[in-house]
């Protein structure tokens, strides 16, 4: 089967050799769009999310492939996962929150499996440079038994993809890459390679009923299936160059993986290091074998004890890793050296405390109008993710919570259930456009069906602006830039059930205005849905250069 | 060449780093290194503080420089150049546009940066924008003299500075950039 083909080609792939012959600056993100491209991708899948979204936009420039900014990420890998069993090479990207979205037919697409390679690309974000929580997906690989690689540069981004998609289809399984932020947004050489014209001589088999069809009888036989594989992965995670030693002086050594395997290199270039590649399901046996060697071994990851705990758990005593290293934020090359050593690095200063640059809504957004009348009514505000988070700060200081895409609509009912009787009449759940299409719908259709009396304002900018203008269901172009359908939030409104005289559409531009909408739909103690209307100034300065 | 070098360059979103920094880089590798760069960027730093790691030589591991090990910092504003230089030693090379961008937020712009920084470095590059837009005719091309000075900072060749702003710099404004590249160059050599 697969595995034995997968031995011999893997034997071939070097990996680490300096192959400079032709050179590329790419970031990650870059890299893993032009491995999809190299590897003969057809399919390209996603929804935006820092810092995972360029490389969907950069995939889509690529001829011969089709892409689509899927409506949410639980969307995009039902479609992969179809365009993978209909025998076409598949990408899926995502940023770490989204793979939440996507967990739930995740777990089963592990028992389903692919026919041609399905990648999933999860871009976790150490640092919280522009998400809500530092979650490391490592952990998603584990518990719905799917492998996991993780590349330490933008070569090893672009190679994995192909590599990735040879694992997929060589044991019937979808797979992640993981990136991290500074994978994903650092730039490194690249050598390109042509593309390979890869076809897949199957396509969807639809007598093949007991392994696409997961009611319990059949599942239950597909679980074996996939606890099989994953031991057969976990012997072919010992055998592949991917995990590989790396020997130097012996006088220190390290397990890491990722981007800190540069770290490590950089502030202890001598030592001895076990550099895992696949770092889902682990090499286990050669892990173990290599930590009996050494009096203390370091295990250098971000940002949970993941390979730590694996090898705790099967009898390594040795190993060293969150007692000195954190399990928050980005690592460093001086963090590892001063975690090991005690030595610190010193930089200078002046004695001057400069001021903070907080992200704020740019100047002159339409959207601040709303924010500050708000306030000035002293509202309760449920938000949502998008630049619209920024009104919870100062200047504007008129946002409440915020929690995940499309929490703000169902968070605002929490308050009224909660409150009951007493409910005041004063809360109100704000979205932005994108997001109301991502998952703010679905908490709407709550809102309606079960009576709820809130009001909900989509502050639509015409663009999904925080990730950098892509277009979403609301403005009517696709990610190739074709004309598209637009939903039409009236009508939407009105297939709910929300009473016409209960919507209403202004313009971003009139706070007054938006203050008296506010008031009077508020006053109606009925759920009421209101859209504030203002294009994304850097949006519309965009396309204005565009046309003319 | 075995030491790595590593420039920090560092502004508010909008000036132009990621551009500046992405030619630098180009010229780094055609002049046939292995270079790094890391960034943070994306629509949360509009406005907020960006800054770019390029760290270039025979074999480079981390895409970040280490605290004090900077050899060059490039600032296009006055208090980024403070917030970055736990990066810098006093070996460091400052080359420091005097721009001043204060957020609605902040009421008072600190005092004596310049002469602070100035009794810390040796090798202090101060360099007017106002004069520099005089001269280069357009606003537009600022950066590329800032790099036409730290280009008397580095060996890299003036082939490969030239050749990297013809493949990034937006097209038709060659000319304009290449003479103010000059003319930075000629600034502090």
């Amino acid at each position: 089967m697969g595995i034995i083909k997968l031995e011999t080609k893997d034997k071939k792939r070097k990996v680490t050799n300096n192959r400079m012959t032709n050179k590329n600056l790419l970031s990650g993100n870059e890299a893993i769009a032009r491995g999809a491209y190299e590897a003969g991708v057809k399919v390209g899948v996603g929804y935006p999310g820092t810092p995972s979204t360029e490389i969907l936009e950069n995939f889509t420039k690529y001829e011969d492939v089709v892409t689509e900014w899927s409506v949410n990420e639980k969307v995009a890998m039902e479609v992969g996962l179809g365009s993978a069993l209909a025998g076409k090479r598949t990408l899926v990207t995502m940023k770490h929150v989204g793979l939440n979205v996507a967990a739930d037919p995740l777990f089963t697409a592990s028992y389903i499996g692919a026919n041609a390679g399905m990648v999933v690309v999860v871009a976790d974000d150490p640092d919280l440079h522009s998400s809500q929580n530092e979650q490391d997906s490592r952990h998603y690989a584990r518990a719905a038994k799917v492998p996991m690689l993780e590349p330490s540069d933008s070569q090893e981004a672009k190679e994995f993809v192909r590599y990735a998609c040879e694992l997929s289809e060589g044991f019937d399984t979808p797979i992640f890459l993981r990136s991290v932020t500074r994978i994903s947004h650092s730039k490194t050489v690249v050598a390109f390679e042509p593309k390979l014209n890869y076809e897949h001589d199957k396509g969807f088999e639809k007598e093949n009923i007991k392994k696409h069809v997961m009611i319990p009888a059949f599942a239950r036989q597909r679980h074996f299936v996939v606890e099989d594989r994953m031991k057969a992965l976990e012997e072919f995670s010992n055998r592949i160059e991917i995990n590989r030693i790396e020997k130097g002086k012996g006088e220190i050594a390290f397990v890491t993986a990722g981007l800190c395997y540069n770290y490590v290199k950089e502030v202890f270039p001598e030592a001895d290091i076990f550099k895992i590649g696949m770092v889902y399901p682990l090499p286990m046996r050669n892990l173990l074998e290599f930590c009996k060697g050494y009096e203390k071994v370091y295990v250098v990851e971000e940002l949970d004890p993941f390979i730590e705990d694996q090898l705790k758990a099967r009898g390594a005593n040795n190993i060293v890793g969150k007692e000195i290293l954190p399990v928050t934020g980005e690592y460093s090359p001086e963090l590892i050296y001063t975690a090991i050593t005690g030595n610190k690095f010193k930089g200078m200063e002046v004695g001057i405390k400069p001021f903070a640059r907080p992200p704020m809504l740019c100047p002159g957004c339409p959207h601040a109008q709303t924010f500050n009348a708000m306030n000035k009514l002293g509202l309760t505000v449920s938000g949502d993710i998008g630049c619209y988070t920024l009104g919870t700060l100062p200047p504007y200081s008129a946002m409440h919570a915020c929690v995940d895409m499309g929490a703000s609509i169902p968070f605002a009912q929490g308050i009224e259930l909660a409150q009951g009787s007493e409910f005041k009449h004063d809360v109100v759940a704000v979205i932005g456009d994108s997001t109301f299409a991502h998952s703010g719908i679905t908490g709407l259709i709550n809102a309606a069906y079960n009576k709820r009396r809130i009001l909900v304002i989509v502050l639509d900018n015409s663009t999904t602006a925080m990730t950098g203008m892509q277009p979403n269901p609301f403005n009517g172009s696709t990610i190739t830039g074709e004309e598209t359908v637009v939903i039409d939030y009236q009508k939407l409104a009105e297939a709910i059930g929300i009473k016409k005289d209960n919507f209403r559409t202004v313009t971003a531009y009139k706070e007054e205005i938006i203050s008296e909408t506010i008031q009077e739909l508020l006053a109606k103690k009925e759920l009421c849905l209101m859209v504030v209307t203002g294009p994304c100034l850097i949006y519309k300065r965009k396309k204005e250069k565009n046309n003319g | 060449m075995d030491k790595i070098k590593n420039i920090l360059m560092v502004g508010v979103g909008g000036q132009g780093i990621i551009t500046a920094s992405d030619i630098l880089s180009e010229a780094a590798l055609l002049d046939g290194h292995d270079v790094k760069k890391s960034e943070i960027h994306g629509m949360s730093q509009r406005g907020g503080s960006v800054f770019a790691h390029i760290r270039y030589g025979k074999k480079v591991y981390s895409p970040t420089i280490k605290t004090g090990e900077a050899d060059v910092l490039l600032s296009l504003e006055l208090i980024e150049t403070v917030r970055w230089l736990s990066y810098a030693n006093e070996k460091t090379k400052v080359i420091l546009s005097e721009t001043k961008i204060q957020p609605q937020t902040v009421k008072e712009y600190p005092e004596s940066v310049i002469d602070s920084l100035k009794k810390k470095f040796k090798d202090f590059y101060l360099v007017n924008p106002i004069e520099i837009n005089k001269q280069n005719g357009s606003h537009k091309v600022l950066n590329t003299t800032l790099l036409g000075v730290l280009s008397n900072l580095l060996e890299i060749s003036d082939k490969s500075w030239e050749k990297a702003m013809e493949n990034l710099v937006p097209k038709g404004t060659y000319e304009s950039n290449l003479s103010a590249f000059s003319l930075g160059k000629k600034l502090f050599s």
